[in-house]
């Protein structure tokens, strides 16, 4: 299919069938805040406290790999981070993109580990880069910059070359 | 997060009594066995691995935070030196990422013609897996067969692009030049003996008893396992998952091409072997099609204010010229959005996550390299097993660390 579908209403009402909508609005529709269609994939935006629980419910829809998770800084507009969880099921062939939207300086979401200890070490880089916490992870601490640095390197506000 | 200041990467294990072996043993990232700079903290019982801690960052050099600030053409030197092993693969998943935000339509013989590179960077990569696993292992011999073999590509690459690592050859919208006169030629010349030189690496190691006593039954990994943790491209295969991008979701004109996606059951370092082995041969498959059935036509697209004219153009034509300078002086401006774009690299599923803002520079690159994934995966296949072990097993899951620290 190679419309867009830029609205939550279009996308329902296109694709319906979808696995992975029709999974989500079977759990809580109220869950589902937002969803589009663009480029050939479709994003879901889930309400941020039911990330881990709507994770599980794709992956039992049959979007069984994860693959990535990271996070964008809309700084300095509100809600400033998104996080991006990228899963690929190996039997419909196909990648979805779950979205979360963070306010705040210092946000925080439920870890998807449970679900796919496949993001322990994503969640610990978006943690490190970022400095999103993700309650429930086994071991979060810095993944790439030592352990006592200062600031998060990703963010929009951290200049290119560092703190001097 | 302060209280992981200063705190060890692993607890040392309480002494459970007068016969405790336990200790904790640092392996990296000064190493030879280490394959760049992989800092492993192993604790030990005698000999058998108890818990295993990959240590990582010694290469991070914020690649992602460089994009940027950069236009977007600029970005494509960048993505050579994540997976220094294997660029043109990284090239490919950038440029295709990039022309998805653009919805460019790329012609035909530059799709072929990136097919064929994507191989033969595979066979590249693979060649030095498969002699540094070896040495790892013990058997030096195959180190220098491969890199005659890998010698001979970086020439083909030397000759196509003036580089012979960092090629930087895809542009987004095509490729940056045409290829040289006797191109087709030398790849033909080599790829009609390589299959050869497959079968001398596999004389001096399928039979080999050291090897195989070295491989067969270390470092299992279940189908299941592989999912949960994230593991993809030969190392899930070798563990029977039946998963390959090239085939299952095709990109960049892959689904006109034939070939298999070899699958083990086993998911010991010996499937990894030979599934790669088995790769090596189908690649040969894939750029020996290509070659065949290249098309004739235009290697860029026809979009003037993105890709950059012909030097004879700009000679004779004003509006080439004008492109020109406002390419190089302005980029592009990308339509806002964001995709995702996955391909098969030589070491599994590598995915460029891309978001535009509309402007000329990218507002976010996120690289989903897939040896980052299977480091996790490090601890479940040497737990229980001797130290030595190890060794093979980093061997076998053929990690660059370039790409996961980024």
């Amino acid at each position: 299919m190679s419309e867009t579908l830029l609205s939550k209403a279009a996308v329902l009402e296109r694709l319906p069938d979808h696995p992975a909508v029709k999974a989500m609005l079977a759990w809580k529709p109220d869950a589902l805040l937002d969803a589009k269609f663009d480029r050939g994939e479709l994003t879901l935006t889930i309400a941020a406290g039911e990330i881990r629980v709507a994770a599980a419910t794709v992956r039992a829809a049959g979007y069984n790999f994860f693959e990535d998770v990271t996070a964008v800084d809309w700084f300095p507009s509100s809600p400033r981070f998104q996080l991006s969880y990228h899963i690929v099921s190996q039997t419909y062939k196909e990648r979805i993109r779950l979205r979360v939207l963070l306010d705040g300086d210092a946000p925080s979401v439920e870890s998807i580990t449970s679900v796919w200890p496949s993001a322990n070490f994503y969640e610990r880089e978006v943690f490190d880069l970022f400095g999103i916490g993700f309650e429930g992870h086994p071991n979060l601490r810095r993944i790439m910059m030592p352990d006592d640095w200062q600031g998060h390197p990703l963010r929009k506000d951290y200049p290119v070359e560092g703190y001097r | 997060m302060t209280e992981t200041i200063g705190r060890p990467i692993l607890e040392a294990p309480a002494a459970t009594g007068a016969g405790d072996q336990h200790m904790i043993l640092n392996m990296g990232p000064q190493h030879p066995s280490m394959h760049g700079v992989l800092r492993l903290v192993v604790e030990i019982d005698g000999e058998i691995v108890v818990r295993l801690y990959p240590e990582i960052g010694y290469l991070h050099t914020g690649i992602e935070k460089t994009c940027e600030a950069k236009f977007y053409q600029q970005v494509v030197p960048l993505t050579d030196r994540i997976d220094y092993l294997s660029p043109m693969a990284n090239n490919l998943c950038y440029c295709l990422a990039v022309e998805r935000l653009l919805a460019l339509e790329i012609p035909e013989k530059a799709q072929w013609l990136r097919v064929l590179l994507a191989e033969l960077t595979r066979l590249n990569s693979h060649l030095i897996w498969l002699g540094t696993h070896a040495m790892d292992i013990g058997a030096l011999t195959v180190f220098l067969y491969t890199f005659r073999e890998r010698e001979e590509i970086l020439r083909i690459f030397e000759g196509l692009s003036g580089q012979r690592m960092m090629t930087s050859y895809f542009r987004i919208g095509g490729l940056s030049m045409e290829p040289p006169l006797d191109f087709f030629a030398r790849v033909q010349g080599f790829i009609r003996t390589f299959p050869e030189k497959i079968d001398e690496y596999s004389n001096l190691l399928t039979g080999n008893p050291i090897f195989r006593n070295r491989l067969q039954g270390v470092g299992i990994l279940s189908a299941t396992d592989a999912i949960a943790l994230g593991v993809t491209g030969p190392n899930m295969r070798g563990s029977g998952v039946d998963f390959d991008l090239r085939r299952d979701m095709p990109y960049s004109g892959y689904e006109k091409f034939q070939f298999k996606v070899p699958i083990a059951t086993e998911g010991d370092c010996w499937a990894r072997y030979e599934i790669r082995l088995i790769e090596m041969r189908e690649s040969v498959k894939i750029i020996q099609q290509a070659l065949d059935g290249m098309p004739e036509g235009p290697i860029t697209a026809d979009a003037p204010k993105i890709v950059l004219p012909d030097r004879e153009k700009m000679k004779t034509q004003m509006e080439a010229l004008i492109h020109h300078f406002k390419i190089v002086t302005e980029g592009f401006a990308v339509p806002a959005g964001e995709v995702y774009q996955g391909i098969e690299s030589p070491r599994g599923q590598m995915g460029y996550y891309i978001v535009s803002d509309g402007t000329a520079k990218p507002y976010r690159v996120h690289f989903r390299n897939p040896s980052f994934a299977t480091l996790q995966a490090l601890e479940t296949m040497c737990k229980g097993r001797m130290l030595a072990d190890v060794v093979a097993v980093v061997g076998s899951i053929d990690i660059v660390l370039g790409e996961i620290d980024r």
